[in-house]
């Protein structure tokens, strides 16, 4: 395995920010010196306050490595202080430290076909994973179960639907499917060819989709999990 | 490197005496952070062996680990991903126990921790030893909670907390560094909080 691509600290100026419900802030930025990364991939994005206080957390890349700028989809966490900065305080023009790319496990770029089962904010690396696979031609070999309290709730609803993921929501139905985390049956079409198996989402999920994955006949060591706790 | 516009810093959690540089207080509450599905590993399945470059190999089974001499660790613990959790306290064995029994070879100078998972990371022998290193099986008084390692994880409380593997079942000593798990993935091979030493590339 070649090591992943890897960036030091630079910076990234915001071309655009937008507040999406009350808890999701997407924001696109222009990054000097940018270090293409693998799809799964993720940056640390660092606040510096006037006498040289930081705060800096580390969030999932959901654009594409083609993507001319770089894209994070931010949950707002109840007291998250970087989370918090980025929802209530920055705009357009504001100028960020970064860094990266981070990580070379929680990655995919098309080698093995993969199923990936993902929940609330837990799906931004598998939207970078889907946007490579569609530019490249290889949307046939990720499938994605995207698991959401409500449409509104779940980052990139639309995207993830209309490139064919399978959308379970717990709280409200979806077309004809009643609300229900995920069922075995619904998965296991889904696994039937794949090599490899993606979690991401918070503790509670990834322990839900690493058990469903089991049942639905996933062996544990192909299994590849990214859990995100409490860190604002 | 640029100010950001708006930050003060607001209310500053924590004690910035006992919190590295880019660490916060996450208070009790304890994230769970895991790169595989997480393990059922039965008491009385686990074991522990030290081998590599040692006098005297051994393994010790859950209840021989337990008729060792105990120890425990109060303080506090600092994760990579930027939380540290003060005052915390865990009890098992001290790696010197175990190194005590095995004599390590004079050519051995690090440690690969091996976990039931697959995991690896690696570490300085002397990181290792001198009352810095424990195998730990309970939490604040608790058995060790099977997500966060359980029944037995490596504890070394001095380095980034991805050195403290979960599951561990082999310290493999070695004369040469290698990487680990995460060490292939791109984090440093030290990983020191207070040097901010978090991913390959860091002093």
């Amino acid at each position: 395995m070649s090591p992943a691509p890897a960036g030091g600290w630079t910076t990234g100026r915001v071309v655009t920010l937008d507040r999406i419900g009350d808890r999701l802030v997407r924001l696109r930025l222009d990054v000097a010196d940018r270090v293409d990364h693998l799809p799964g991939q993720h940056y640390v994005l660092r606040l510096r306050a006037p006498d040289g206080y930081t705060a800096q957390r580390s969030y999932s890349v959901a654009s594409e490595p083609a993507d001319p700028l770089l894209e994070l989809m931010v949950e707002c966490l109840p007291g998250g202080e970087v989370s918090g900065h980025l929802h209530d305080v920055a705009e357009a023009g504001d100028v960020f430290e970064l860094r990266g790319p981070i990580g070379g496990w929680f990655t995919w770029a098309g080698e093995v076909e993969a199923v990936c089962v993902v929940g609330g904010s837990g799906v931004v690396p598998v939207i970078s994973m889907l946007r490579h696979a569609r530019t490249h031609g290889l949307l046939d070999r990720l499938r994605v179960v995207a698991v959401g309290r409500t449409l509104a709730e779940l980052p990139y609803a639309d995207e993830l639907l209309a490139a064919g993921a399978f959308v379970a929501l717990t709280r409200e139905n979806l077309g004809d499917r009643v609300a229900a985390p995920p069922y075995v049956e619904e998965v296991v079409p889904l696994v039937a060819r794949a090599e490899r198996a993606y979690v991401c989402g918070s503790v509670g999920f990834a322990s839900f989709a690493t058990r469903l994955l089991g049942e639905a006949g996933v062996r544990a060591d192909v299994i590849r999990v990214e859990q995100f706790g409490a860190s604002g | 490197m640029p100010v950001t516009r708006g930050f003060g810093g607001g209310p500053r959690r924590g004690r910035p005496d006992r919190l590295p540089p880019g660490q916060y207080d996450t208070g009790r509450d304890w994230p769970v952070l895991t790169a595989e599905a997480q393990p059922v590993i039965a008491p009385e399945d686990w074991s522990i062996t030290v081998d590599g470059l040692v006098e005297r190999p051994a393994t010790w089974s859950w209840r021989e680990a337990h008729a060792l001499p105990g120890s425990t660790y109060f303080g506090d613990i600092h994760c990579v991903t930027t939380w540290s959790m003060l005052d915390t306290t865990f009890s098992g064995v001290s790696v010197d126990t175990l190194l005590d029994h095995v004599g390590p070879r004079p050519d051995a100078a690090y440690v690969m921790a091996h976990c039931s998972t697959g995991y690896t990371t690696n570490l300085p022998l002397a990181d290792l030893t001198g009352g810095k290193a424990w195998l730990v099986w309970e939490y604040d008084g608790r058995p060790l909670a099977a997500e966060h390692g359980g029944p037995v994880r490596l504890l070394v409380p001095h380095l980034y907390f991805w050195k403290s593997a979960k599951w561990v079942s082999r310290l493999e000593l070695m004369a040469r560094d290698r990487p680990g798990f995460w060490e292939q993935n791109g984090y440093h091979d030290r990983g020191d909080p207070w040097l901010e030493q978090r991913y390959q590339g860091d002093p």
